[in-house]
């Protein structure tokens, strides 16, 4: 009964409570968003590389190296010798060796040159290992294997042929016309940058800058093999974790090739740091607005106080004593907090569900739209606490209404 | 419940009010006080007219009566139990299911429908009536309401509707008490007489005691007991009642 009035009391002063319930509303999206993409970021940023002791490259910073090896974000800065990979493969300390070579794109999509080795030992999330949704990985030097979202995105399936151009625009001019590259493979889907990525072979990269003269006695079979004279990256499985710091030494000191090694985590562990001031001011103000907008809903309960004096007093005089009075105020506010939650919980899960290509096309950002976690739980539970303590204020002040109340005509 | 109506079948009468010594300042500190009145008795049954000048104390003494005010000094009893002593909250739960009030206007929460504001007062005295909608419905048709209008809100009603569902709310708990104050002000003499006729018979139906207070001297006539505010005020020591 109590919830009905204090509905039907919400529906009486309608326009007032539409544009409180939008301000909640647009200050719990901004809130629960802020500390989703926080979250998923992390998660998102934490899954996309495991199982790898180092990443080997051009010097540059390590956070450089990190971004566009391992999320292809911005762009390398300089190349190593394939020579180095070659060193670094043949080490005592390590497991496995995974080349990578960037700068060419297809369609929208980054072009990565490797080898088998990156189907058998790239990890990601939990230690899992890339698994086909069909094909197999390269045979020969023009095969392809596309990650889920390319093969989804432009329809692709096993056996197509595509073309690679230059450079990462989406138009390039200079359109590879002659290199017939033959799709074999699709990856199950990681939500990791892998599914964004067009995979091909190293000598296939490096046939694609050669002069077409030459690139079409390549595709007539009458030159063999290419051997690619450099590398982006290469990613490092070591034998034992113990070698880490060792090998690493060794490769910023190695004097053939300049070289640097980082560690993912402590590279990753730099970005948070530098992110989490970022975090914190994102945090702050989103709190900050919550609040306002509460102390919004305060305010507009207090200013209906004045016309509802009557209504308290007929509740009076129907028994309802100052108590009633006091929780049926803070009812209306709490209601209407959690509808506006509620609202705003989906308002933002069908945005994420609808930008979330758009976040891991632009930002390597793969943001899950299931927001119905611990967390937002607990920001749930904490807003309607909240709400509870302002809204007190009015809650208050028709409780003294109601003490004051006198049956009079 | 059950307790009050035994005693009244036992003693044959019982008193519906008891004041003693009644005084009551508004100001803790001042010693005029508003109201006094050394003895006052109202048997269970009887229809009371109370009339005054305004400012001679008819509010304060039917907020003294509903229980929102307690008096300074003195006692209230009401159907022969305690009341002014009693606790705020359970002078409350005592009005919500002994005593029906009607005011002289908004005696209705207005954005609440006609059945949802009778709802209200069956809920605050706890008696979860299932049928309240029929109740409600032969109410409404004794007072002369059309059946259609338990669904509109009260504010779309005309003030002699609302003052006339304002009745059919203050009657559903079926209470012994009625407190009604100048309820016809706001109504033209036809519908005044009306609105009357309707009170008094439902009233005498339900059996319940009627303090009915009004400064219009032309509604004693359908009063068998008129009292004025100053005689029952006197032996008053220093009031303006």
């Amino acid at each position: 009964m109590l919830i009905s009035l204090a509905w039907s009391s919400l529906c009486s002063r309608k326009k007032s409570v539409i544009l409180t319930f939008i301000s909640l509303l647009i200050s719990i999206s901004v809130l629960i968003s802020v500390e989703h993409i926080r979250q998923q970021a992390k998660t998102s940023f934490n899954r996309t590389i495991s199982g790898a002791d180092l990443i080997v490259g051009g010097p540059s910073g390590q956070l450089n190296l990190l971004l566009y090896s391992v999320f292809h974000m911005g762009d390398p800065t300089s190349n190593i010798d394939y020579q180095s990979y070659e060193m670094l493969k043949n080490d005592q300390q390590v497991a496995w060796a995974i080349p990578i070579s960037l700068g060419d794109s297809h369609r929208g999509f980054r072009v990565l040159g490797t080898n088998g080795d990156y189907f058998t030992h790239y990890q990601f999330g939990d230690k899992k290992s890339l698994e086909f949704t069909a094909g197999k990985p390269f045979a020969g030097m023009f095969d392809t294997v596309i990650g889920a979202d390319v093969a989804k995105n432009l329809g692709y399936q096993v056996g197509d042929k595509i073309i690679v151009a230059h450079g990462i625009g989406h138009t390039s001019f200079s359109h590879h016309d002659h290199s017939p590259f033959v799709i074999s493979g699709i990856l199950k889907p990681t939500g990791t940058p892998v599914d964004k990525t067009v995979h091909v072979t190293l000598p296939a990269i490096e046939a694609i800058h050669l002069p077409p003269s030459q690139l079409a006695k390549i595709l007539d079979g009458e030159e063999e093999s290419v051997q690619p004279d450099s590398v982006t990256a290469v990613i490092l499985g070591l034998k034992t974790k113990f070698a880490t710091f060792k090998l690493q030494r060794d490769v910023n000191n190695y004097q053939a090739d300049r070289l640097m090694a980082i560690l993912p985590g402590v590279a990753l562990a730099e970005l948070w740091q530098m992110m989490g001031t970022v975090e914190s001011v994102l945090r702050v103000i989103s709190v900050l607005v919550l609040l306002s907008s509460l102390f919004g809903l305060s305010t507009m309960l207090l200013a209906s106080m004045n016309e509802r004096k009557g209504e308290i007093a007929v509740l009076r005089a129907l028994g309802a004593g100052p108590s009633v009075i006091f929780a049926l105020v803070l009812l209306e506010a709490l209601m209407l907090v959690l509808i506006a939650i509620a609202s705003a919980i989906s308002l933002v899960s069908g945005a994420l569900a609808l930008f979330s290509d758009e976040l891991a096309a632009h930002y390597g950002l793969f943001l899950s739209a299931n927001l119905l976690s611990w967390e937002t739980l607990q920001i749930a539970v904490i807003i309607a606490l909240a709400s509870i303590v302002t809204s007190a204020i009015p809650a208050f002040d028709a409780y003294k209404s109601a003490l004051q109340s006198r049956l009079s005509g | 419940m059950k307790t009050l109506r035994i005693q009244k079948s036992i003693t044959g009468t019982t008193l519906g009010i008891n004041m003693q010594n009644v005084q009551h300042r508004y100001d803790q500190s001042s010693t005029a006080a508003v109201l006094s009145i050394p003895h006052w008795q109202v048997k269970q049954g009887d229809r009371v007219f109370l009339h005054g000048d305004s400012g001679s104390g008819k509010t304060t003494l039917l907020n003294l009566l509903s229980g929102i005010l307690t008096p300074t000094e003195g006692t209230i009893e009401l159907l022969e139990q305690p009341f002014s002593t009693l606790s705020a909250r359970r002078r409350d739960a005592f009005r919500a299911r002994h005593i029906g009030v009607v005011f002289q206007q908004f005696n209705l929460v207005p954005y609440l429908s006609v059945l949802k504001n009778i709802q209200l007062a069956n809920y605050f005295a706890a008696k979860r009536d299932k049928h309240i909608e029929e109740t409600a419905n032969t109410l409404l048709a004794k007072l002369n309401l059309p059946a259609n209008v338990l669904h509109k809100p009260a504010n779309t009603l005309s003030v002699g509707q609302q003052q006339r569902v304002a009745i059919a709310r203050a009657l559903i708990n079926q209470p012994e008490l009625l407190l009604v104050d100048e309820p016809t002000s706001a109504l033209d003499a036809s519908a005044r007489d009306a609105f009357m006729d309707i009170l008094l018979n439902m009233c005498e139906n339900a059996g319940a005691s009627l303090v009915f207070v009004s400064h219009d001297m032309s509604l004693q006539r359908f009063f068998s007991t008129s009292i004025d505010m100053p005689s029952l005020c006197q032996g008053k020591v220093n009031a303006s009642c």
